[in-house]
């Protein structure tokens, strides 16, 4: 039996299309997010190794790009999915999908799953590259693939919902200026929370963002400031409550079937 | 008995405070060209929306060819191809692309390609296969949107105000192939401001005026019953009689129209002329058409 038949093309051609999307204009939404990881890094990298040494037996580069590498990749998981909705909004082409028999779910997952790709991509491309400047080891590649996961799922849902609730292309842009952008900084892609005064501490830990880049590291280094499955369950809690939000979202048609 | 192709029940749609659908009753059977003619505003695309799932109805149901609209929308949508009023693309694509992912959303594979071509070819769209949509003109756009809307050869197709913008060699080519669908059996439903188009094509309308239907009939019935002929006649001297005031349809310097009822008011209005002392310098009868149809039933206030 073909993994492709009348039921399941409908969903396969959608995800197709939102690959296609992205592929086509690849030098901004793979090589353009890449190079801008690799600015970070040998800015960072220059500046700060030698006087951060976070744990013992790692350089600061080596730290730093595990970090970088997630939140390349959580970014363009939100963009690929929130963008090409508010630009089909905006367009009205969204038409062209709400008049077909795909249902919602097959909408959110065909969604969803371009987003991961992209986010894979882009993160898997930084590692590539960065090992050009630094030995990366990793210690658990299925920590590191459950985390790439999680991550590009979560940011990809969350750009379902914003995708769906923004209207216009600067309601986007303020989810992006004002809750990832902030989230990303204030997650310990660059430093540990551990070298944080107690008070951001806690802070940082309300921050999911903070366990995607930390169990994320895990991955790489079998260290990171908390267990990984603690990162584990509370990264798969907040991908959960995202989805139902975005499924019932969807199912009710809300902004989309007047 | 077949099912009818479209089966629409008291639908009603609120928008706010706007009550825009007021209890619409419609069935179009399968095969049928249906025209559905109104001013702007009257809930035309609304209704439209609604049988695509664009919309939801506050009230009544609607389906096609038997499955409802809402409960059933996979089914519906499977059957219906839906042209959108608004001149929408994507711009990441080319028009064959597009052609192919609308039928692929719907489950068709490769074995739908050869109908794609024949959409493409029909609609004279061939030199502009490969053309991103971004590059289109305007009236190919338009044909790239009609091409979209048959891309999975949907049964029932619903054209809303398809041939807005778009030059007389489009409107011939596009309606023959329409009629062709027809003549196989697809089941078409058009809007248009053109009355001459409608008149042309449809053999039964639907009038709708502010989210009502005001007259459902076939064309020719609407036609008799509604406008029989037009008077005109041009007068040498004098001014048209008050009498004859509500009976005219428009005025061209000294040609006045007459919309005529019935014939034998032809001497009811000869004879008010005469009694005014106008002296009448030439005089025609034609036929009415849907637009004088349109004007008195919708037309005004
Ligand atoms: N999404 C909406 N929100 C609020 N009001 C709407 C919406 N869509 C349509 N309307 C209103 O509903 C009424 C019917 O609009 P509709 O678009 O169905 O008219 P139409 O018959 O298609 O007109 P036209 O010939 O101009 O296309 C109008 O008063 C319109 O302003
Ligand atoms: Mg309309």
């Amino acid at each position: 039996m073909s993994l492709i038949n009348e039921q399941t093309r409908g969903v396969f051609t959608l995800f197709k299309k939102e690959v296609l999307r992205f592929w086509r204009v690849a030098f901004q939404t793979i090589a353009s997010p890449v190079i801008t990881a690799l600015l970070y890094l040998l800015i960072f990298s220059h500046v700060l190794e030698g006087r951060v040494q976070i744990y013992d037996d790692v350089p600061y580069t080596a730290f730093l790009i595990p970090g970088l590498i997630m939140m390349s990749l959580l970014q363009n998981a939100f963009a690929n999915s929130s963008s090409s909705l508010v630009q089909s909004k905006v367009m009205g082409n969204i038409v062209f999908i709400l008049l077909t028999p795909l249902t919602y779910l097959q909408f959110f997952l065909a969604f969803l799953a371009a987003a991961i790709l992209r986010g894979l991509v882009v993160g898997l491309s930084i590692y590539l590259v960065a090992l050009f400047f630094v030995d990366m080891p990793v210690v658990h590649l299925s920590w590191v693939m459950t985390f790439a996961f999680l991550g590009s799922a979560l940011l990809g849902t969350f750009g379902i919902i914003a995708g769906i609730w923004s209207d216009r292309f600067d309601q986007m842009a303020a989810f992006q200026n004002f809750v990832i952008v902030p989230l990303t900084f204030l997650s310990g892609v660059f430093y540990s929370i551990h070298s944080l005064p107690p008070v951001w501490q806690a802070i940082s830990k309300f921050n999911p963002f903070f366990y995607m880049i930390d169990g994320f590291r895990y991955g790489f280094f079998g260290k990171g400031d908390i267990s990984p499955w603690v990162s584990f369950a509370v990264v798969s809690t907040f991908l959960a409550l995202l989805v139902v939000l975005s499924l019932k979202m969807l199912k009710s048609g809300y902004k989309l079937r007047g | 008995m077949t099912l009818p192709a479209i089966k629409i029940d008291n639908v009603q749609k609120h928008f706010g405070a706007l009550h825009a659908l007021k209890g619409i009753d419609l069935t179009v059977q399968q095969g049928e060209f249906f025209g559905l003619l109104g001013p702007n505003g009257a809930g035309k695309s609304t209704l439209i929306n609604i049988l695509a799932g664009l919309l939801r109805p506050t009230n009544g149901n609607a389906a096609i060819m038997g499955h409802d609209v809402v409960s059933d929308y996979q089914a519906a949508r499977l059957v219906l191809g839906v042209v959108p009023q608004e001149l929408v693309f994507d711009p990441f694509f080319n028009v064959r692309e597009m052609l192919r992912f609308q039928a692929g959303y719907f489950g068709r594979g490769k074995e739908n390609d050869a109908w794609v071509d024949e959409v493409i070819e029909s609609l004279g769209l061939s030199d502009k296969a490969y053309t991103n949509m971004r590059k289109l003109s305007g009236g190919m756009k338009r044909r790239a949107l009609i091409a979209q809307a048959l891309a999975h050869k949907p049964p029932v197709i619903v054209l809303d105000e398809p041939t807005a913008g778009v030059d007389v060699e489009l409107r011939q080519l596009m309606w023959s192939f329409i009629r062709k669908l027809n003549k196989q059996g697809h089941t078409i439903i058009l809007t248009t401001h053109y009355l001459e188009e409608a008149e042309e094509l449809c053999s039964r309308v639907a009038m709708m005026k502010q989210g009502e239907i005001v007259a459902l009939d076939t064309t020719a019935n609407l036609l008799s019953k509604f406008a029989a002929k037009n008077l005109s006649v041009q007068l040498k001297s004098g001014h048209l009689p008050s009498s004859l005031l509500p009976m005219l349809k428009h005025q061209e310097a000294t040609v006045f129209t007459l919309a005529l009822t019935e014939l034998n008011q032809v001497e009811f209005a000869l004879s008010e002329l005469r009694k005014a002392g106008a002296e009448v310098e030439d005089i025609q009868i034609n036929e009415a058409d849907l637009e004088d149809v349109f004007l008195s039933l919708v037309g005004g206030a």
